[in-house]
């Protein structure tokens, strides 16, 4: 019996194709800030799909790396500015969690710059519209990740179909 | 031990262990149930188990379909050969259990993940000081000799779980797993107390962490510096990750008893994930940076940076079965 080793094909990028960069805001300083950008009407990019927490600190990394692993092609963390916590210290949390987890991002092959974090206020709305424009044109250089791809081609799931032994 | 073509004892259990992409410590710890498997002979006959009796693989594609009762898988899935015996047990057997860390999660073979096929072996085939290869021969699936054609299993691009391939029934964790609580396990399944049919349903183990078997004390400090095992000895009676020796007991399922800890070394985290977390290493992310003694980002780098390998360690059983499940 004799099977081909899947290999990995060439990534060729779809005529439309849009980055997908879901952003985890928190909801007293980043999500407020993107609120007044959509308030004074500012143009940035529409590739980001918000996803509001109550603080940055909830923003568990596993989040991000099931945001990765479905298929997003980069992912954004805002939070409020260190000191201005609504409760405390939720960002100093986020503040260790995200180089920790951008290490370990690094290791698993994903470019640094589709994974930014950032802090923006509630006043910030023009630093939350040029964040996601510079954050949606990196990501739309390296092109698709699409992870659920790659692991359908390496045979996660379903293996290589192989029939059982002796038949 | 019975062999399948003189077996008298009909009524006996019929039970079958494999390994797989495994270092062969599974089939010893299932030694480890000890004066059990005089029991265990009792009221079941091996009829396949390429560790201590003499089957082959023929023997187990004549049984036929559901033969086997209870079969022990052991090992991820790395190569062909592994699929497809997966594949064939799954076929014979009345109930599959994936029998520690690496046919649950991928295990430290899923480590490989980190790498590429290629890196692979040029690491075993080319660029290594005690290997001799002028020629730079690699194994080929198949080799044209005079006589024909000879065949090898395929090295996948990836370590996979057991579940990846088939259905699971029910999964025993460890690495490898504690003897009296398979022998637990044993007693649940082989005795009727328990389906033999089940979805992947991990026994032999409790949901919650390590930290709740552990014996040593939490004394709410923040880590200062870490520090790695072989560079320190550790104060008694003390949270060692409170110490900054990375534990991995947070993020690990318990059913151990907090073995290591007990005998002075960190948790490694050989029960994988617990009951609450689906990803070992991002949970582990997120217990050590919140327990940082750290006010400014600077600092909060500056700590990290102490902590080596966090991928290799912080995933260390669990790759196969991590989020991003392997590195591109």
């Amino acid at each position: 019996m004799t099977q081909e080793v899947a290999t990995q094909t060439e990534q060729v990028v779809p005529d439309h194709w849009e980055p997908k960069i879901i952003g985890f805001l928190c909801y007293w300083c980043s999500y407020t800030g993107a609120d007044g950008a959509g308030t004074a009407r500012m143009k940035y990019a529409p590739n980001v799909d918000i996803i509001k927490l109550m603080c940055s600190g909830r923003i568990d990394p596993e989040l991000i790396t099931t945001a990765f692993a479905n298929g997003a092609d980069g992912v954004l963390v805002a939070g409020c500015h260190i000191g201005d916590c609504h409760y405390m210290e939720g960002n100093h949390k986020t503040m260790a969690r995200m180089p920790l987890l951008r290490k370990i991002l690094d290791e698993l092959g994903i470019e640094p710059e589709r994974f930014r974090h950032e802090w923006i206020s509630a006043a910030e709305g023009a630093k939350f519209a040029q964040v996601v424009t510079e954050v949606s044109e990196s990501v739309r250089k390296l092109g698709p990740l699409n992870w659920p791809q790659m692991l359908k081609d390496r045979g996660v799931g379903h293996g290589m179909d192989l029939k059982p032994w002796g038949e | 031990m019975g062999d399948n073509e003189n077996s008298q004892a009909t009524e006996k259990l019929k039970v079958g262990m494999y390994w797989a992409a495994s270092c062969g410590g599974c089939d010893i710890a299932l030694l480890e149930i000890g004066p059990h498997l005089l029991d265990l002979i009792q009221i079941a006959d091996v009829v396949f188990w390429p560790c201590a009796a003499d089957f082959k693989y023929q023997h187990v594609a004549d049984y036929p379909d559901g033969y086997i009762d209870v079969c022990f898988f052991n090992g991820a899935i790395r190569t062909s050969e592994q699929e497809e015996l997966a594949r064939l047990l799954r076929k014979k057997s009345k109930s599959l259990i994936s029998f520690g860390e690496c046919a649950i999660d991928g295990g430290i073979p899923s480590l490989a993940n980190l790498k590429t096929v290629e890196g692979i072996f040029d690491a075993s085939y080319h660029n290594t000081p005690s290997i001799d290869n002028p020629d730079g021969v690699e194994p080929q699936p198949i080799t044209l000799v005079e006589q024909g054609e000879l065949e090898i299993p395929v090295f996948y691009q990836q370590v996979l779980r057991l579940k990846d391939i088939v259905q699971v029934d029910y999964e025993i964790p460890g690495c490898p797993p504690q003897g009296d609580r398979v022998w637990e396990a044993i007693v649940a399944v082989t005795g009727g107390a328990v389906p033999l049919t089940n979805s992947a349903v991990k026994v032999a183990c409790f949901d919650k962490s390590v930290c709740d078997e552990c014996p040593l004390e939490k004394k709410l400090e923040k880590i200062k510096e870490f520090k790695r095992p072989h560079e320190v000895r550790p104060e008694p009676d003390w949270c060692l990750l409170e110490q900054g020796i990375v534990c991995m007991g947070p993020a690990t399922r318990s059913g151990c008893g907090a073995l290591c800890i007990k005998g002075g070394l960190p948790c490694r985290g050989c029960y994988g994930p617990s009951g609450t977390v689906e990803d070992q290493g991002t949970a582990m992310v997120s217990t050590i940076a919140s327990l940082l003694d750290a006010t400014t980002e600077d600092r909060a780098k500056e700590l990290i940076d102490q902590i080596v390998d966090p991928v290799g360690t912080f995933y260390r059983f669990s790759m196969a079965s991590s989020h991003m499940k392997t590195a591109r």
